[in-house]
C-alpha cells in the first residue's frame, strides 16, 4: 500500500517536476557550460558537449578586459532603478486613486492605463522616439529612465489596484475617523498592508527594465551609454562572429542581480501576485 | 452634552433613495437603536452621523455644531465595524493609540489612556499582540477599546457583534450596556437583530426602504406597534398577522377568518366604525393566547396542532385554523401532541388590527 502511494507520488508528481526542471534549467545550464569553456573546445565536435574538459576563465576576463562590461552593468543598474522608482510612485498613486478616490471616471481611466499596456513596444517606440528627440534626451540614460514607466506603470498600476482592493474600506474609514488625513492614512496604512503587492511591483519593474532590449537599442548609441543586453549584443557579436563564450559570460553576470532580487523577496513576490491580505 | 439631531435628512445613491425624510433627535446620554431588515437605511444613517457619507439634503446636528460639511475627523465621534476594521500589522496597543496619536497626544497621555480602556475591557494581557493573535471576541473588545480611548462625544456601533457566536454575543450584549452605563456617552447603535434592538436600547428606531417606521422605547414598540412591519419585526416568535373581515356594526363586531369568528368585545367595536364588512390584518402575539377546554363560538378558535417546539424555558405550538396558521405559546410544560385539537382564547386587550391597505394600527387611530 505505502509503496504503491509513494509510486503514484513519482509519477504523478516528481517526475514531470524534474521535466519541468530540465526543461527551465537547461538554458541557463548550456549558458554556464559555454562560459567556461575555450574557443577551441566550443567548436570541437568531436568531444562531448554537455561536459567542460578543460576549464577556463578566459572568457570572463576577455568581458571585463575587451568591453567596459562593468559601465555596461552600472548604466543598467542606474536606469532599472530609476524607472522602478519612478513607476512605483506613479502606479501607487494611480492604483490608489482609482480604487479609492470616488471620482466619476476612475473606472474609465484604469481602463485607459489598461489600454495603454497593450499597445507593442514596437509601435510606441516610433512616437517615442519623436518625443525623446525633441526633448533633447537622444542617447541619454534619462531616455530609458522616461520611456520604461510607459509600459512599466500600467502592468503596476493593475497589480497594485487588486492589491488595493483586497484591503477593507473599514480599515481606511476607521483611520479617518480617528483624524489621519489621506495621506498619512496611505502611509501608515495602505502601504505598509500592501508591501508585499509593491514588492511585487518592484522586482516586476527591475526585471523588466534590467533585461529591456527594444528601446535600449532604439535610443542609445554610444557605447559608455549602453545598458547590458545592448552592449553585449553590439560589441561582441561582431558582423556574423559571435563572440559566444564572452557573451555567455555577460549573460551570467548580468542574471546574478535579478536572481538575488527575486530569492530575497520570492515569498513576497509570490503573496503579491496572488494579492493575499490576510488579517 | 452631545445631543444628535437629524433634521429631514435624506440620502440619494443617484436613482435610489437610501434614506428618506429623517428625523431623529438622540438626547445626551441616550442610546438609540437603529433597526430593520438589510437594504432599510440604517447603516447608511449611521454613515451620514459619522461623515462618512455625504448628506443629499437635511441638516445634522452634535450638539449645537452643525456637522453636515464637517470632515469624519473632526465631528467627535468613534466608531465600531462590523468587521472591526483593526489595523493588521499593528500591535493592539498602537491600534487603541492611533487616534490619540494623530491628534498629537504626549506619550504619557496615551500610554496612561490606551492602559485605562484595556483594563475597562479586560484587554491588559492582550496590548502587544497583532490582531491575528486574537480570536474573535478579543477582537471585538479592542475595536471597543479602540472607540472609548478616545472619549468621544458620541459612540457609532455598526452592527458589531454580528461576527460573534450567539453565546458570545450575549455576553457582549450584556457588557456593552454596562460600558454604556459607566461612559455615559450618546450613542448610536445599529442592527438588524430585534432581540439585540430591544436588549440594549434606550430608544429604538425601525426602519424599512429608507423610512423610519416607528420610534419608541422598546416595549413602546412591543406593545403598541404603528404598522404591520412594526408589529411582525419586532418579537420572537414572530406576531401572528392573518387577515380577517369585520362583520356587523355598533356593538356586535366580529372578525372572520379561516373558519373561525371572533368576537370584538363592545369597547373595542368603537374603533371599527369605518371598517365595517371590510378586511382588516388582525395580529396576535403567541404569548397572547390561553387554552380553553371547549369550543365556544365567536369566543375560541378550534386549531389542530401541526408542529409542537420546546424550547426549555417555554412551548410554542404551530397550530392551523383553516388555512390560517398561527403560532401560539403554550407554558413550559405541556402535554400538547402534534395533530390534536385545541381551543385557542385571544386576550383582545392585547390583539392589534391594521389597515389593510396603509397597513398602519387602526386601534392607535
Amino acid at each position: 500500500m505505502v509503496i504503491e502511494r509513494v509510486g503514484s507520488k513519482v509519477i504523478k508528481f516528481y517526475v514531470p517536476l524534474a521535466a519541468y526542471l530540465i526543461f527551465l534549467l537547461f538554458p541557463f545550464y548550456w549558458m554556464v557550460n559555454t562560459v567556461f569553456k575555450s574557443n577551441t573546445e566550443l567548436y570541437n565536435l568531436d568531444l562531448n558537449p554537455f561536459y567542460i574538459h578543460s576549464p577556463t576563465l578566459h572568457n570572463i576576463v576577455r568581458l571585463f578586459t575587451e568591453t567596459i562590461f562593468l559601465r555596461w552593468m552600472a548604466n543598467t543598474f542606474f536606469v532599472a532603478i530609476m524607472a522602478t522608482l519612478i513607476s512605483l510612485v506613479a502606479s501607487l498613486l494611480a492604483a490608489y486613486a482609482i480604487q479609492r478616490l470616488q471620482f466619476k471616471t476612475s473606472g474609465p481611466t484604469g481602463v485607459a492605463i489598461f489600454l495603454g499596456y497593450l499597445i507593442p513596444q514596437t509601435i510606441l517606440f516610433i512616437p517615442l522616439a519623436h518625443i525623446i528627440f525633441k526633448l533633447r534626451l537622444w542617447d541619454s540614460l534619462w531616455a530609458l529612465v522616461l520611456t520604461y514607466p510607459t509600459f512599466l506603470i500600467p502592468f503596476c498600476t493593475w497589480l497594485l489596484m487588486g492589491y488595493f482592493k483586497s484591503i477593507p474600506k473599514e480599515m481606511e474609514e476607521c483611520a479617518m475617523i480617528d483624524g489621519a488625513s489621506r495621506i498619512k492614512i496611505f502611509r501608515r496604512i495602505i502601504l505598509p498592508l500592501c508591501l508585499p503587492g509593491v514588492l511585487s511591483a518592484g522586482i516586476f519593474c527591475f526585471t523588466l527594465s534590467w533585461n529591456e532590449y527594444l528601446y535600449a537599442l532604439a535610443f542609445i548609441s554610444s557605447t559608455a551609454k549602453k545598458t547590458v543586453p545592448i552592449g553585449l549584443v553590439t560589441e561582441l557579436v561582431r558582423g556574423d562572429v559571435y563572440h559566444w563564450g564572452a557573451l555567455m559570460a555577460g549573460a551570467l553576470c548580468a542574471s546574478v542581480p535579478v536572481a538575488l532580487v527575486y530569492s530575497f523577496f520570492v515569498e513576497h513576490y509570490v503573496a503579491g501576485m496572488t494579492g493575499a491580505l490576510k488579517e | 452634552m452631545a445631543e444628535v439631531r437629524l433634521e429631514n435628512v435624506c440620502k440619494h445613491f443617484d436613482d435610489v433613495v437610501a434614506v428618506d425624510d429623517f428625523n431623529l433627535s438622540i438626547r445626551d446620554k441616550e442610546f438609540v437603536v437603529l433597526v430593520g431588515p438589510s437594504g432599510c437605511g440604517k447603516t447608511t444613517t449611521l454613515r451620514m452621523i459619522a461623515g462618512l457619507e455625504s448628506i443629499t439634503s437635511g441638516d445634522v446636528y452634535i450638539g449645537d455644531r452643525f456637522i453636515n460639511k464637517l470632515p469624519a475627523k473632526d465631528r467627535n465621534i468613534a466608531m465600531v465595524f462590523q468587521n472591526y476594521a483593526l489595523y493588521p500589522h499593528m500591535t493592539v496597543f498602537d491600534n487603541m493609540a492611533f487616534s490619540l496619536e494623530m491628534r498629537k497626544r504626549s506619550k504619557e497621555e496615551i500610554k496612561q489612556r490606551v492602559q485605562e480602556a484595556a483594563e475597562i475591557l479586560g484587554i491588559q494581557g492582550l496590548l502587544f499582540r497583532r490582531p491575528k493573535q486574537l480570536s474573535g471576541g478579543q477582537r471585538q473588545r479592542v475595536a471597543l477599546g479602540r472607540a472609548i480611548v478616545r472619549k468621544p462625544e458620541v459612540f457609532l456601533f455598526d452592527e458589531p457583534l454580528s461576527n460573534l457566536d450567539a453565546k458570545l454575543r450575549a455576553q457582549t450584549r450584556l457588557e456593552l450596556k454596562k460600558l454604556h452605563e459607566r461612559l455615559a456617552t450618546t450613542a448610536v447603535y445599529v442592527t438588524h437583530d430585534q432581540i439585540e434592538a430591544m436588549t440594549m436600547g434606550d430608544r429604538i428606531v425601525v426602519m424599512l426602504d429608507g423610512f423610519i417606521q416607528q420610534v419608541g422605547s422598546p416595549l413602546e414598540l412591543y406593545d403598541r406597534p404603528a404598522n404591520k412591519f412594526v408589529a411582525g419585526f419586532i418579537g420572537s416568535p414572530a406576531m401572528n398577522l392573518f387577515e380577517a373581515e369585520l362583520n356587523g356594526a355598533g356593538d356586535g363586531v366580529s372578525l372572520r377568518a379561516g373558519d373561525f369568528t371572533l368576537d370584538l368585545p363592545p369597547e373595542k367595536a368603537k374603533y371599527f366604525q369605518d371598517y365595517a364588512e371590510q378586511k382588516v390584518i388582525v395580529g396576535i402575539r403567541p404569548e397572547d393566547f390561553k387554552q380553553a377546554d371547549e369550543h365556544s363560538p365567536g369566543k375560541t378558535i378550534p386549531v389542530t396542532v401541526e408542529v409542537v417546539e420546546p424550547i426549555g424555558n417555554e412551548t410554542y405550538v404551530n397550530v392551523a385554523a383553516g388555512d390560517v396558521t398561527l403560532t401560539a405559546a403554550v407554558g413550559r410544560r405541556t402535554v400538547i401532541k402534534p395533530h390534536s385539537s385545541l381551543n385557542l382564547v385571544p386576550i383582545f386587550d392585547n390583539m392589534h388590527l391594521f389597515d389593510i391597505r396603509s397597513q398602519k394600527s387602526i386601534l392607535k387611530n
